[in-house]
């Protein structure tokens, strides 16, 4: 267990800049989430922190080491990956053992690591199958248990969900939740899902484009998003997103919407954002704003409202039980007061 | 329907290669067991009571330098494999795995053994050989027959090594496998299939080569069966029957090694092809 800190890293391949000036402290035991659209650099900064990629400039810290020199295995880490990457020849527990055996380790410590991870990831009864004869679930399991053994300071997860059917992906999320509680090891866990992110996290790190756009706890980036490329990335469906002017201190939209600003330059563009489920959906002529129907995607306790204003700009917004709206439908919406979000024309939030 | 017809269309085309290439072993074989008179009166008919004999095996197998011209043929082509594919496949793993000064040139420069036939060099080779004191050894064979291996062995073995995926390398560097133990542990046990298609086109022209054994080793000690058969034909008279019976014996080996390696090698042919 250990804390990590990264100072100004920067990585560059040839004269391309996949990661520009990333400055991060990760607490020890913190579980944080890496995430982003693919590209944005987030696999190539957890293969930096292994150590599988050298580092351009800046440093990075394990404990209160600099490890930008240090090979991977020494580094004290364990990495998960996406394509599992158990070596197809060696049976589950050769799989585990590979490495250990590498560390010097005493048999009966090896024995007992073994054990002690086979049994938290319930992997005693397949010690002795290879990898083709696994199912996905449990490869990855395999794969998990492999990091375990190592006891390492810090554990790196690089998309390990994705690769699992749905149902599968759920419940191996709260398998790794728990283990965290357990085991009570820093992690760092790239994903490009959201909903893996909010759950897992207790600090996401969402980046684009080789820079950190926000960190902060799920719910922080939920309700402060600090810029429109979190509040379009944290939330599904997207937050929706309305061009406005601001005049008189009063923001107003095309369809007639009109939020009070402090602060900001006269006349100048802003964007106002509103969550899918902060909006409250009437029969028409019940609230301000009227909107058509255009599409609906009915999940059950909840629907999604594909409407247009009638300014012609498309939004959506969530409709809660089963009596939902159908297409062609007029409605009329408000939007709740309290959980209006303002982005000035840079798309910094004011 | 149609696809029927192109099925049909392609084996009959295959069955067509396949007598093509197989009728001159078989001519080979059935002529090795007829009297020398059945052999030109009638090369293209099965051995038949009357024609039927073993001369030429019984001339061949009691000739005791063919068993040191088979164990000097066998000796050089294994030793040669082996040589071809350790050093081929650490050279390919090399060459595919790590980024280093000069890496693309060596690259290119063993593309170019693979263009320019090794034969080319046959007169130097012989010089140097003399000059390293190694003519009528069965070391200098297997030098320039490694030599000449190589290049093929590196081109094919990258390509596949080239097709693992990079995790499973990165995997064992996290888990603190080192270097010599990932090639030896994770990527070899990987390449059997390209390393047995890569051992069968490595041994065949070896065992079957005339050249450098007349040229390098052509002692009696060293000879090997190839070259030892050429006793058996002469200016004036050749003794046919004991060239077919050897030449005969001589595909043995290679079938066996053949067969030894053949599902791995079809799956080595296929691989990529068919996913």
């Amino acid at each position: 267990m250990a804390k990590l800190s990264l100072h100004q890293l920067s990585k560059s391949y040839g004269s391309a800049e996949i990661l520009k000036d990333i400055s991060l402290d990760i607490k020890n035991g913190e579980f944080v989430v890496l995430v982003g659209p693919s590209g944005c650099g987030k696999s190539t900064l957890l293969r930096l922190i292994a150590g599988l990629d050298p580092v351009t400039s800046g440093s990075i810290s394990i404990g209160d080491r600099i490890v930008n020199d240090l090979e991977p295995a020494q580094r004290k880490i364990a990495m998960v990956f996406q394509t599992y990457a158990l070596y197809p020849h060696k049976n589950v527990r050769e799989n585990m053992t590979f490495g250990l055996k590498y560390a010097g380790l005493p048999a009966e410590e090896i024995s007992r690591r073994v054990d002690e991870a086979s049994r938290m990831l319930q992997l005693q009864d397949l010690l002795t199958r290879k990898p083709k004869d696994l199912s996905g679930g449990q490869r990855q399991r395999v794969a998990i248990g492999r990091a375990i053994v190592r006891e390492p300071d810090v554990f790196l997860f690089d998309e390990p969900l994705s690769n699992l059917d749905a149902s599968l992906r759920v419940s191996t999320r709260v398998e790794l939740s728990r283990l965290h509680t357990l085991l009570k090891s820093t992690m760092i866990y790239v994903t490009h899902d959201q909903i893996e992110a909010m759950t897992l996290a207790d600090r996401i790190v969402v980046m684009n484009k080789g820079r950190i756009e926000q960190t902060g706890t799920p719910l922080e980036l939920y309700y402060q998003p600090a810029n429109l490329f979190v509040a379009g990335f944290i939330g599904s469906p997207k937050m929706n997103q309305f061009s406005a002017i601001l005049r008189n201190a009063t923001a107003a939209t095309g369809f007639g919407l009109s939020v009070p600003v402090k602060g900001g330059d006269e006349g100048s563009a802003v964007t106002i954002g509103i969550r899918p489920e902060h909006f409250v959906v009437g029969r028409e002529g019940e609230h301000p704003h009227a909107a058509r129907v255009e599409l609906v995607e009915r999940l059950g306790e909840i629907s999604h409202l594909h409407m247009k204003l009638n300014s012609g700009e498309l939004m959506i917004a969530e409709w809660r039980g089963r009596d939902a709206p159908s297409i062609g439908d007029s409605l009329s919406l408000a939007a709740e007061t309290s959980n209006i979000h303002l982005f000035d024309a840079k798309g910094v939030r004011i | 329907m149609q696809l029927k017809w192109r099925v049909g269309l392609i084996h009959s085309f295959l069955i067509a290669y396949s007598l093509i290439a197989v009728l001159p072993i078989l001519l080979v074989v059935m002529n090795s067991f007829k009297i020398r008179k059945a052999i030109f009166g009638t090369p293209l008919a099965l051995p038949s009571a009357e024609t039927f004999s073993l001369v030429g095996y019984v001339k061949v197998l009691g000739n005791a330098n063919i068993g040191i011209y088979f164990f000097n043929s066998l000796s050089v082509t294994l030793i040669s494999m082996a040589t071809v594919l350790l050093f081929g496949a650490m050279a390919a793993w090399a060459l595919a795995e790590y980024r280093f000064k000069g890496s693309n040139l060596l690259a290119l420069f063993l593309s170019i053994g693979i263009m320019v036939p090794i034969r080319l060099g046959s007169i130097s080779i012989l010089h140097m050989m003399v000059d390293l004191n190694l003519v009528n050894t069965r070391l200098a064979l297997i030098l320039v027959y490694t030599a000449q291996g190589l290049p093929m062995a590196i081109f094919i073995l990258s390509e596949f090594i080239s097709q693992i995926p990079r995790d499973l390398r990165d995997a064992a560097r996290c888990d603190g496998v080192p270097e010599i133990a990932i090639f030896f542990q994770v990527i070899a046990p990987l390449l059997r299939p390209a390393i047995a298609t890569v051992a069968v086109f490595t041994i065949v022209p070896i065992w079957n080569d005339l050249w450098f054994p007349l040229l390098l080793a052509p002692g009696n000690d060293t000879q090997t069966i190839t070259l030892g058969i050429q006793q058996f034909i002469g200016q004036y008279i050749t003794d046919w029957n004991s060239v077919l019976a050897a030449l005969s014996v001589a595909i043995i080996p290679v079938l066996v090694i053949y067969l030894i390696f053949s599902r791995q090698l079809i799956s080595g042919l296929t691989a990529g092809a068919v996913k």
